[in-house]
């Protein structure tokens, strides 16, 4: 059932929380299938897909609503998630955003995985990584939210009920990233 | 109708409604770990074709997921007329797309890639998270800048199927064996950049393939229900309902209810264009019986309190617009009692009766009124003084019926 692909190799492992034993990843085809159903029953339950962007974007604007409520309130793309007495973290999203994290987790802890390291290429330095991954994360947020959905919502989601934008979207994103790839090796090997 | 979706909040409550969420996200995060997904060396290797995880999981995510659903929804137990597909923005999407393969180059992760990173404490991921909030925040601040493109090329929820023009069945086979074509060649490409060796994979990958092809090729077969099957479904309880006029609303009830401003009233004319020139009620659009199958979306995605009243001269056609709304999963339509015949019979006023002759001995579903002019909304009858009817007795029929579609998706 759980093929051992490869023991991934660590960066620097600063402290072992959980002294549980290292296993290795599942097998690809059946990580795929086992998400392919869960995805499936959230469609059949809820009509809704998967998520992982707007729940962080919800987050961002409670914060951003305790900062600074009359901005959020002057600003019309915020009001509709948090304007006068709208609770932003009240929605379903927020909801499986939380699950996700409590998922990865415990899948983490069962297999060993949980430990406070950086994952990272031999050749950069692990501030360098911290930087990289900062600014990723930048465009990614950036873009998820312009093309209005991450690759959860837009293109798993999307991409299972035959939505055509979600289809676009997703060769968008691979087109992307190979296209810069070459350009960044250096980041991975 | 299918019984799925459900609406849970509405039959759970919201406490356990955001509990299955809550479950369902577990699920999520659980699986995106087992597949090695918090490690971000991994998830890069995708893109020298060393180790093709990424392509592998999500491609078997999407057709297990589309072969489940539209079994299902063939078989009749859902209705993908209630499942939330994302609209399409098309250039929107693609340079957000562009933008966001460009993220996952340099950081390492997608969005929700990162919730399992820092799930299991791996600090490029807790950076990865902080940059994305810092992009969400920045998009936040400066989308008012570009906010007309952000909305332009809009196409509605807009499906592959209705791209190709071809029947679903044949979409959902044809990415199938796409999918298994890229996953042949990401099993070669690992071969040559990766130096794994195919032969090495477990073999029963080779019968789940056979496995989705099969259930693909059943999808094809069934077909999906058209308005026909949907309505075959319901038909016994419907008639039922409309033979005890559960569903046909008096004239005094639809002139009440344009009054109510709490409710989002759609009058639908299904009439041919020149009695509607004759004589319309104000604000009722015309449409015709084809033209109905066209906004079917459009009306699913109007908000919870809206009312449809759908009207004929009489009740036939009227009727048969009805069946083919409720059969699509439209929500709280209703019949315009007696049609516009019956509308005139109660309000027409002195205005009116200047402009028509005797009371036609009309056939069935023809308008009885004989107008000399096309008068269109242009007279009392067609917008009447409520004032004048406070006191007409009704019972009221409309009940707003709880809505089932989801109104936003993943990422709002």
């Amino acid at each position: 059932m759980t093929t051992s692909v490869e023991t991934p190799k660590r960066g620097q492992s600063l402290t072992n929380i959980f002294k549980r034993p290292t296993k290795g990843y599942w097998n690809p085809y059946l990580g795929g299938t086992l998400l392919g159903v869960v995805l499936f029953l959230a469609f059949f339950i809820t009509g809704q897909g998967l998520g992982a962007s707007g729940g962080l974007n919800r987050i961002l604007v409670w914060v951003e609503d305790l900062v600074a409520p009359g901005h959020v309130d002057r600003t019309p793309y915020l009001i509709d998630m948090a304007g006068g007495d709208l609770n932003p973290l009240d929605s379903w999203i927020v909801m499986m955003t939380v699950g996700t994290i409590a998922g990865g987790f415990v899948s983490g802890w069962l297999r060993g995985r949980v430990k406070l390291e950086t994952n990272k290429g031999p050749n950069i330095s692990v501030r360098t990584r911290w930087a990289m991954a900062f600014i990723g994360g930048g465009f990614m947020g950036y873009g998820a939210r312009l093309a209005r959905g991450c690759t959860s919502g837009q293109a798993l989601s999307g991409g299972a009920v035959l939505s055509v934008g979600s289809w676009a979207f997703m060769f968008a994103v691979f087109g992307g990233a190979y296209a810069l790839a070459y350009f960044v090796r250096k980041l991975w090997y | 109708m299918a019984t799925f979706p459900l609406a849970l909040t509405a039959i759970l409550g919201k406490p356990l409604a955001y509990l299955i969420f809550l479950l369902i996200g577990f699920a999520f995060g659980f699986v995106l770990e087992s597949s090695g997904f918090a490690h971000s060396p991994k998830l890069a290797a995708q893109f020298y074709f060393k180790d093709m995880t990424v392509l592998k999981v999500m491609f078997t995510g999407i057709i297990v997921a589309m072969v489940l659903i539209f079994a299902s929804t063939a078989l009749g137990w859902l209705d993908y007329r209630l499942i939330w597909v994302n609209p399409t923005y098309l250039w929107p999407g693609i340079v957000g797309g562009l933008i966001m393969g460009v993220g996952f180059i340099i950081g390492g992760f997608c969005p929700g890639t990162s919730l399992t990173a820092l799930a299991t404490l791996k600090l490029d991921g807790v950076f990865f998270v902080l940059g994305a909030f810092f992009g969400i925040f920045a998009f936040g601040e400066t989308v008012e800048t570009f906010t007309v493109w952000w909305h332009s090329s809009y196409m509605g929820r807009f499906t592959l199927p209705q791209l190709f023009g071809v029947e679903t069945g044949w979409v959902v086979l044809g990415v199938v064996l796409m999918a298994l074509f890229m996953f042949w060649g990401s099993e070669q490409l690992e071969k040559i950049f990766g130096g794994q060796d195919p032969k090495q994979a477990p073999k029963w990958r080779y019968y789940g393939a056979g496995a989705l092809v099969v259930v693909a090729l059943a999808i094809v077969m069934m077909g999906q229900p058209t308005t026909a099957d949907r309505w075959a479904k319901i038909a016994p309880e419907k008639n039922f309902e409309l033979d005890a006029r559960t569903y046909q609303i008096e004239p005094i009830e639809l002139l009440h209810t344009m009054h109510d401003h709490k409710l989002n009233l759609i009058m639908l004319d299904v009439r041919d264009e020149a009695d509607y020139n004759m004589f319309h009620i104000m604000d009722a659009e015309r449409i015709s019986t084809e033209e109905i199958h066209n906004r079917i979306d459009e009306f699913i995605a109007e908000p919870a309190n809206t009312v449809f009243v759908v009207m004929s001269n009489d009740e036939a056609n009227a009727t048969e617009v009805w069946k083919t709304l409720v059969a699509e999963s439209v929500h709280n339509v209703y019949i315009l009692g007696g049609g516009v015949n019956g509308w005139l019979d109660n309000f027409a006023s002195d205005f009116e009766a200047d402009f028509c002759g005797d009371v036609k001995t009309a056939s069935n579903d023809e308008l009885r009124y004989n107008f000399s002019a096309a008068l269109g909304a242009s007279c009392p009858a067609a917008y009447p003084p409520i004032e004048d009817y406070e006191e007409v007795e009704y019972s009221p029929k409309i009940q707003l019926e709880l809505k089932r579609a989801p109104a936003s998706g993943g990422c709002g």
